[in-house]
């Protein structure tokens, strides 16, 4: 097991989000505030590790013509346990993300993931590639968030910081609406994904001049 | 009933224009993005969305209304209607290939593809959050479908020529891709705000 890789795989080389282009809807659409950002990331990591987990532990016992079907009812499962706790213990997160958190059972990345990696690895591995996977996706939407805020809000850390209102760096009057709607979201994604590819190209051409 | 039909017609035109599925709503971006490379394709994929879409909706009102209330089961509906919904999807491609093999060829590979299209199952728990009676499921479900349609083959016509002209290197590919439907999405967002009644 290469913890050190898969958590690279995870962050950056095959992030769910940039590279993969995984669970798209949920990326754009809730990435509004930090708070819902950090919730959205941290329930799919959850559900993400346990689903892996379950999947990696009867990959030997789920036959394949059905696998995909009892994938579905597994994540399913697990979506609706998560879904009743945040109803419970965070309303006001349940409250903002609404219909996205029971989408999160036909978020590509996780389907994906046990498809590609849970139905073929040891239930260790699958944990650790959930919980990689996870962080990925979390960082991609925490940046997300953190550009939209501040370009459409002016605020940083809607939801959690200075009892909920965010912190205010741009003057109320001053920051574009649409970059907190729709528009904004596909334009956001759009240069965090170039952004990526910069980088990536950037760190390849770095380690080729090492050579 | 006049009431009644004036809130069909108000589902109409929010479903399609107000708050499009994908340009407003977010639902369904994964085939969005993958099959907007070619008009034609595109059309197919529409048409597939709607067409299960209007079914879907239909059944997963009826599991709801007749089963899960009764039994208040309400907590067991994303297991439920996601069920159902593969389940449809893999009625319709049995029975479309028996029956209708033309429209079976042209739906082709993407009937498959709609179980996992957040589209189908945003739209049947919507219904079940705005409390709509079965014919305005359908309604919001088929239209919907057509918002879908609509916005995926504007955007693949869009996308069939920034495929050919350039752009800086890291833009390439995804990137302009999203860049160019958030400019439709700024387009669309011309209709918020529309109301006839």
């Amino acid at each position: 097991m290469d913890f050190k890789r898969q958590f690279k795989e995870g962050l950056l080389t095959k992030n769910p989000v940039t590279v993969q282009l995984l669970g798209m809807c949920s990326t754009l659409a809730i990435t509004t505030s930090l708070f819902n950002g950090l919730g959205m990331g941290l329930s799919v990591t959850i559900i993400l590790i346990c689903s892996n987990v379950l999947i990696s532990a009867l990959r030997k016992v789920i036959p394949n013509q059905i696998r995909i079907a009892a994938y579905i009812v597994i994540i399913a499962g697990f979506v609706t346990i998560v879904d009743l706790c945040l109803q419970a213990f965070l309303p006001a997160l349940s409250e903002n993300l609404g219909v996205f958190i029971p989408l999160i059972v036909v978020n590509c990345i996780i389907l994906g993931r046990a498809e590609a990696f849970a139905s073929k690895n040891t239930v260790l591995a699958s944990a650790v590639d959930g919980l990689c996977q996870g962080i990925g996706y979390t960082v991609a939407l925490v940046i997300m968030c953190v550009i939209r805020e501040l370009l459409g809000s002016g605020t940083f850390g809607g939801g959690i910081l200075n009892g909920g209102e965010g912190i205010r760096i741009i003057p109320a009057q001053y920051p574009a609406m649409q970059m907190v709607m729709p528009v904004g979201g596909f334009l956001t994604l759009g240069a965090v994904i170039a952004g990526s590819q910069w980088l990536m190209k950037h760190l390849e051409k770095k380690e080729a001049a090492k050579k | 009933m006049n009431a009644y039909v004036q809130s069909l017609l108000g589902i109409l035109l929010s479903a399609v224009l107000t708050e499009n599925f994908i340009l407003v709503k977010f639902y369904g971006i994964c085939p969005f993005m993958g099959v907007s490379k070619k008009t034609d394709t595109a059309i197919g994929m529409g048409m597939a969305v709607t067409f299960v879409m209007g079914i879907a909706c239909a059944a997963c009102w009826v599991v709801n209304q007749w089963v899960l209330v009764p039994l208040e089961l309400e907590y067991m509906q994303t297991v439920t209607f996601i069920l159902v919904i593969a389940s449809i999807v893999q009625v319709v491609e049995m029975f479309l290939k028996k029956t209708v093999p033309a429209l079976y060829q042209a739906l082709g590979i993407y009937l498959p593809l709609i179980t996992t299209n957040c589209a189908v199952l945003g739209a049947a728990l919507v219904n079940v959050q705005k409390g709509y009676d079965f014919l305005q499921s359908v309604v919001f479900g088929v239209c919907g479908g057509l918002g879908f349609t609509l916005a995926i083959v504007l955007f693949a016509s869009i996308r069939e020529r920034t495929d050919k002209s350039d752009c800086p290197q890291c833009f390439k590919g995804f990137p302009i891709t999203l860049i160019s439907a958030g400019l439709l999405a700024l387009a669309f967002m011309g209709f918020s705000g529309l109301k006839i009644f």
